[in-house]
């Protein structure tokens, strides 16, 4: 195994893709070098994916690589590196695209994350759109990431929010959702795979939902690109949004997808350089996309990684991956609802391998400080989605949360650790 | 599993699960909420003070057992004290939960040391302070929430 600093032995990212194996999470184990450590003595049992994932070697080497051959700045430099540097960047511009299926590399956008990527909207197609009295659709099961900036936003503009109702399932209630609409609604947004529930709503049918009434949509992807394949032409929502490192990439970079035409109809987000054509102090033009949405010097080693990790998901059977990880889910489930007093937040009939509970009365934060002494890494806490703590009561809950490198082992250390937290708090 | 018996030691658990003046004061001289936005865990405190010394105290809310414990424990640590000896409390116990060089008093600080092991959890400090931020705001009879946001480790 290349140790990552080992420059001698770097390999550009496409010389490490290989072609798809059927998914064996033993190998795969050994691409993420983490999963080795040990914690506080005792063997890693990472379920924290939800909050971050773990990185494999490619996309460590990949980092490595870029800024050990190939740093510079891009789309200006003449020289040799700011070319390559740029192609570099371009090319994982690219691979995103075709990732998730979108129409052109111009629909492709960096930015910083999902955060950062919804923002953006609200800020451009938001700011320009919505006017006093105007309503947009969110959903009782965001994170807050999809609720604070549409709620500044409605707060500036005199503007409402309109909430799809859940059931206690964590399900959308669909028939609800129905009624939210009218003359004044300018967009629907909502998240594609629950945080907190794990739930999988119904892109597509949403979306077909709100083109009925001609309002656009964005959905909030990330959860859901680690999990299973996206195709945002399939789902054909107007824009979607999801963060590098919660897909095995590193953390500072994200996509914004939208659709071009209405990409071309929003004003700049961030103004400064790459994004003009020409600077006056009398006029301005900005550049064509998808440079006019990013303001200064990009992300340039993030989107490289992300580029790798993005080759590193086509090169080991991405949907044996997720077969692999919902039956890995069933196991947890199982072994979860075992334990006595334990009770399950979220069950939604479609979902991923997201398990947020609460034991008892323990609190969230003990029960995460015990399970943390034997090497269990979980979540404890109201998950950035406190109106999904309202909806079930509580104030707060500990989440594990698979990625496909998680074993049923793994499952058994949680579930060894939850009754030492029984027995502490008997 | 030893530093999960000095973690969760029994008179934590026990001020836990049967927390002391756990009850609002009516009336109350003094009054202050603490609130840890990360956890969100929350504390209710309430005083009723004669002359300079803390004459009752008591406290509501929800939260870990750190919190809850250390609310319990410092309820009976400053009931009958004067202002500045509470005060002095504090800094104390704020100073054994976050300085490494510092030695805890034993005899000053009493119960209080059971939780000196939530130094080596610095994601849990808070959770032992929040209720002596919301003394001390009730003290000081502050009119906005107490927070450990400006509790610097």
């Amino acid at each position: 195994m290349n140790s990552p600093l080992d420059i001698l032995t770097l390999q550009p990212p496409e010389a490490i893709a290989r072609p798809a194996q059927p998914f064996d999470v033993r190998r795969i184990r050994a691409d993420f070098p983490i999963l080795g450590e040990r914690v506080r003595g005792q063997p890693l049992a990472y379920l924290d994916n939800g909050a971050t994932a773990q990185k494999p070697y490619a996309v460590i080497d990949a980092l490595a690589h870029y800024y050990a051959t190939q740093n510079a700045n891009v789309h200006r430099g003449v020289h040799h590196l700011s070319q390559v540097a740029t192609d570099a960047y371009e090319a994982a511009r690219r691979k995103v695209a075709s990732f998730i299926n979108a129409a052109s590399d111009r629909e492709i956008i960096f930015v910083r994350g999902t955060t950062e990527g919804i923002n953006l909207i609200a800020q451009t197609f938001g700011r320009e759109g919505v006017g006093e009295g105007d309503e947009i659709i969110v959903s009782e099961m965001e994170h807050h990431s999809n609720i604070v900036p549409w709620w500044m936003l409605c707060r500036e503009k005199g503007a409402k929010l309109r909430v799809i109702p859940m059931n206690d399932r964590g399900e959308f209630r669909l028939d609800a959702y129905k009624t939210l609409f009218s003359p004044r609604t300018k967009l629907v947004s909502f998240v594609h795979i629950s945080n907190v529930l794990g739930t999988v709503n119904p892109a597509a049918e949403m979306v077909g939902i709100a083109r009925e009434h001609g309002v656009p949509v964005h959905i909030d992807g990330a959860q859901a690109v680690p999990h299973q394949r996206v195709d945002v032409r399939e789902i054909d929502c107007d824009f979607y949004t999801f963060s590098g490192h919660k897909m095995f990439a590193p953390t500072g970079i994200g996509v914004l997808y939208g659709r071009e035409t209405l990409l071309e109809s929003m004003p700049p987000y961030h103004g400064g350089g790459s994004m003009i054509q020409h600077v006056d102090f009398d006029e301005i033009t900005y550049a064509d996309l998808p440079n006019k949405f990013e303001a200064g010097t990009p992300n340039i080693a993030g989107s490289i990684g992300l580029g790798a990790a993005i080759d590193y998901l086509n090169s080991i059977d991405f949907d044996g991956a997720a077969r692999y990880e919902a039956q890995l889910l069933e196991y947890a489930h199982a072994a979860l609802r075992a334990v006595p007093d334990l009770k399950l937040i979220g069950t939604a009939k479609h979902k991923v391998g997201v398990l947020s509970f609460v034991l008892s009365d323990i609190h969230p934060h003990d029960a995460g400080t015990i399970l943390d002494l034997a090497g269990v890494a979980v979540r404890a806490g109201h998950h950035c989605a406190q109106p999904i703590m309202k909806h079930y009561d509580i104030p707060a809950a500990t989440r594990a949360s698979l990625a496909f490198y998680n074993t049923r082992e793994d499952i058994d250390a949680l579930v060894r650790g939850l009754h030492k937290v029984r027995k502490v708090f008997g | 599993m030893s530093n999960l018996r000095e973690l969760y030691q029994q008179l934590i658990l026990d001020h836990n699960k049967n927390p002391r003046n756990f009850r609002a004061l009516d009336p109350a001289d003094r009054y202050a909420e603490g609130h840890n936005p990360l956890c969100g865990d929350r504390v209710q405190i309430y005083l009723q003070i004669e002359g300079n010394r803390i004459a009752e105290i008591g406290f509501q809310g929800s939260g870990c057992a750190i919190s809850k414990a250390s609310a319990s424990l410092m309820t009976e640590a400053v009931q009958g004290k004067t202002l500045g000896e509470t005060e002095a409390y504090f800094k104390d116990f704020q100073a054994m939960l976050t300085d490494p060089t510092s030695e805890p008093d034993l005899n000053h600080i009493g119960k209080l040391s059971v939780f000196a092991s939530v130094r080596d959890y610095p994601t849990r400090v808070k959770c032992a302070t929040l209720s002596w931020h919301a003394l001390r705001a009730a003290i000081e009879n502050a009119h906005t929430p107490a927070t450990t946001e400006r509790d610097d480790p």
